[in-house]
């Protein structure tokens, strides 16, 4: 998920939307290809796209092109034109979780050879994970993420390492009258199930098999769902949990309602502008687990190539550009995306905005994918369908639901809601 | 409708160029409706994943099946029903209220007019954000005044109540429309008569006005019911169908473009139109021979 980028102004928008057409009219030059990028919305990517095209030097002309906010609008997009075989698209900027739905559909790329080699040099193993699908890379990693604990230390001395700890703090500040809620993402939406499938991995298990045929579930899928529903009953659970999303959580802790979250690294950015007087006290820890740390949730965009771009060569060197070290660094720095090349981290430009960035490099160590299948929208859909909301959760009965329902939204067959 | 007498040479060649003329838009609006609609059915009997190209098949009604067996579906169902039942008996209950006042208005017509209709001027998407944010907390004047702590969209009864409030709110208008042009056609010399008969106000809007609105309110009910059915912006805004608040618009949405499964959202797709058909049919059988161009 491209949560840091929700925070974007529409400044990126109104920027992509009169740079655009200005880079059609321009694109004169006799031979010079022109290569249509559709990414979601992003403030500084065109500054970077210029500096692709600069180095290009008349090969090719990258044309931004803005996807909407949500994820879901961003694939609904380019699943609609790709499904229409549209010549129209070149490089597309995916979310880590539609690689699988895409290559199996055979609407983007192998990356194979020279370009695979440069996609892969140095770049950090889970980012590149969710690029590849049985074996085959279909994307270049541009930007990843992982979730961790954000803390007011003024209030909470030791950060809980379990949600059974986070639980406790909440019962003690709220005893003592002070702000005690732990923000999760608990609205219906992938928020959700990126929480549960986080709490699945904690627990020693998975959704899904690695190769996404057959549902797993099992033991730890049940102590997942008694952990959401417990959290969600707790007294760290604010009452508009069901109605949470990652900005929402964001708000409550910079709002002074909450003593915790769980979100992804933009909220220390955010933080530092909106209430530069708390984030002396706004830490961070790992992600919180069920008997010690947890298993962070995974995000982060790719670059693919569209399987109907006419320039699919010049289409692979132009997302090698943009998600270069030095494109990563202008990502990192300015947009708040953190890098999938790891000397990228080593950079002293990064240690002001990315203070916590080794707790970023541990998490992605052991961070959770989700689960790798054509059908994830499927499966998705009916998970959170299923969790929502969590304080309705009845463990054994829930988990059957969840065990019929995957196993019908993998073959494709099942009704969504 | 035939008349039965013989039609003279000339009547029949004037009926003959009358279908020559009316061929082309007729001609077109078959293409244009009815390919879409034979299409539609033709993928609702196969096995259409947009992901699963190479496993493309024709299955018979096994789309229907499963779509007909699922708790999803049914639920989708029944909430379009309460929220088509429950915005459309509001809305002609206030529609008729504010078409009176449109009409009989003694001051400032125009202005009660205009101020009436501007709801109905308001994009519907738009207007739905502006309820999503007032119902949420933190940001909203309405979820403000509820007690701490309560997130109305997230619970399906507050949902959906206020999916009906929004739908109301903004069609209100337009039934009070449809309503007030069938007000316009009650002759004013009955209605004098009947007060010289000493009629009450009551009595007078009960007996006359009524029965002779009553191809005005069919016509009222017919468009807003079969709007109300397909009701999709609205949800989508305010909720997209989280907490069991799918309509069948919403479900055949997410199935057909969420899901690319063109074969499941077909089968929906074309239930869809089959309700439809079946709302039409008992409005025009309920209502009889007040249907309009049917003559009384």
């Amino acid at each position: 998920m491209r949560s840091a980028r929700r925070t974007r102004t529409a400044a990126a928008l109104l920027a992509a939307v009169t740079l655009a057409p200005a880079a059609c009219g321009a694109g004169g030059g006799a031979g010079q290809k022109l290569i249509n990028l559709y990414n979601a919305p992003q403030e500084n990517l065109a500054a970077i796209v210029d500096r692709c095209n600069d180095l290009a030097a008349g090969r090719y002309r990258i044309v931004l092109n803005t996807l909407p906010r949500d994820a879901d609008g961003q694939r609904e997009q380019l699943v609609r034109r790709l499904a229409a075989a549209d010549p129209g698209l070149d490089v597309l900027g995916l979310d880590v979780t539609w690689t699988a739905e895409l290559a199996e559909a055979r609407w983007i790329r192998e990356w194979t050879g020279e370009h695979a080699r440069q996609a892969r040099a140095g770049t950090l193993a889970k980012p590149l994970e969710t690029a590849t699908w049985q074996g085959k890379l279909y994307a270049a990693p541009y930007n990843t993420n992982v979730q961790l604990l954000w803390y007011r230390s003024d209030l909470v001395q030791e950060p809980p390492r379990t949600w059974d700890e986070m639980m406790r703090v909440a019962a003690d500040l709220a005893a003592r009258g002070k702000p005690h809620y732990g923000e999760v993402t608990g609205a219906q939406y992938e928020g959700l199930v990126v929480w549960f499938n986080s709490l699945v991995a904690s627990a020693g298990g998975r959704i899904l098999n690695p190769e996404g045929t057959r549902v797993e579930l099992g033991p730890p899928a049940l102590k997942a769902l008694q952990v959401l529903r417990d959290y969600a009953r707790s007294q760290a659970a604010d009452p508009s949990l069901p109605n949470t999303q990652e900005d929402a959580a964001r708000l409550a802790m910079e709002g002074g309602r909450a003593a915790f979250e769980v979100n992804w690294p933009f909220v220390y950015a955010s933080m530092a502008s909106n209430k530069p007087d708390m984030l002396p006290v706004f830490k961070w820890a790992p992600y919180p687990g069920i008997q010690g740390p947890g298993a962070s949730p995974l995000g982060g965009g790719n670059f693919a190539v569209s399987a109907y771009s006419p320039n699919p060569e010049e289409s692979f060197q132009a997302a090698l550009c943009l998600r270069d070290p030095t494109s990563q660094l202008t990502a990192a720095v300015k947009d708040g995306l953190p890098p999938t090349i790891e000397a990228v981290y080593d950079d002293p430009a990064m240690a002001e905005p990315y203070p916590m960035r080794q707790a970023i490099l541990d998490a992605l160590k052991t961070a959770a994918p989700r689960p790798r299948t054509p059908t994830y929208q499927n499966v998705s859909t009916m998970i959170s369908a299923a969790l929502s909301p969590p304080a309705a959760i009845d463990p054994p009965a829930t988990l059957g639901q969840l065990r019929e329902q995957i196993a019908e939204a993998l073959r494709s067959q099942g009704v969504l809601p | 409708m035939t008349t039965g007498r013989a039609l003279t040479e000339g009547q029949r060649s004037e009926r003959r160029l009358g279908l020559w003329l009316c061929a082309p838009a007729a001609f077109i609006m078959l293409l244009v409706t009815g390919w879409p609609i034979v299409y539609s059915v033709l993928l609702s009997l196969q096995r259409y994943d947009l992901r699963f190209p190479a496993d493309r098949a024709w299955v018979g009604l096994s789309n229907y099946a499963a779509v007909l067996t699922n708790g999803f579906w049914w639920s989708a169902l029944w909430v379009t029903v309460v929220i088509t039942v429950i915005s459309v008996a509001i809305e002609l209950v206030l529609g008729m209220a504010l078409a009176f006042a449109m009409y009989r208005a003694l001051v400032g017509r125009g202005l009660v007019r205009t101020v009436v209709l501007i709801p109905y001027g308001i994009v519907t998407v738009a207007a739905a954000y502006g309820w999503r944010y007032a119902w949420t907390p933190g940001t909203g004047w309405l979820a403000g005044m509820l007690p701490e702590g309560s997130a109305p969209l997230t619970d399906r009864v507050s949902a959906i109540a206020i999916i009906i409030l929004a739908e109301v709110w903004k069609t209100t208008p337009f039934m009070a429309l449809l309503l007030m042009a069938g007000m316009a056609v009650v002759p004013e010399e009955l209605l004098r008569a009947a007060s010289m008969d000493g009629a009450s106000r009551w009595q007078r809007f009960v007996r006359v006005t009524l029965p002779l609105m009553k191809p005005a309110i069919l016509v009222a009910l017919l468009f807003r019911t079969l709007d109300a059915f397909r009701i999709f912006d609205n949800i989508y805004v305010l909720t997209n169908g989280s907490q069991n608040t799918s309509s069948v618009s919403i479900t055949a949405y997410h199935n057909l473009i969420g899901g690319l499964n063109l074969g499941i959202g077909s089968t929906m797709s074309v239930l869809i139109l089959i309700s439809v058909a079946i709302i039409a049919t008992l409005f025009i059988v309920g209502f009889g021979t007040a249907a309009p161009g049917s003559g009384r």
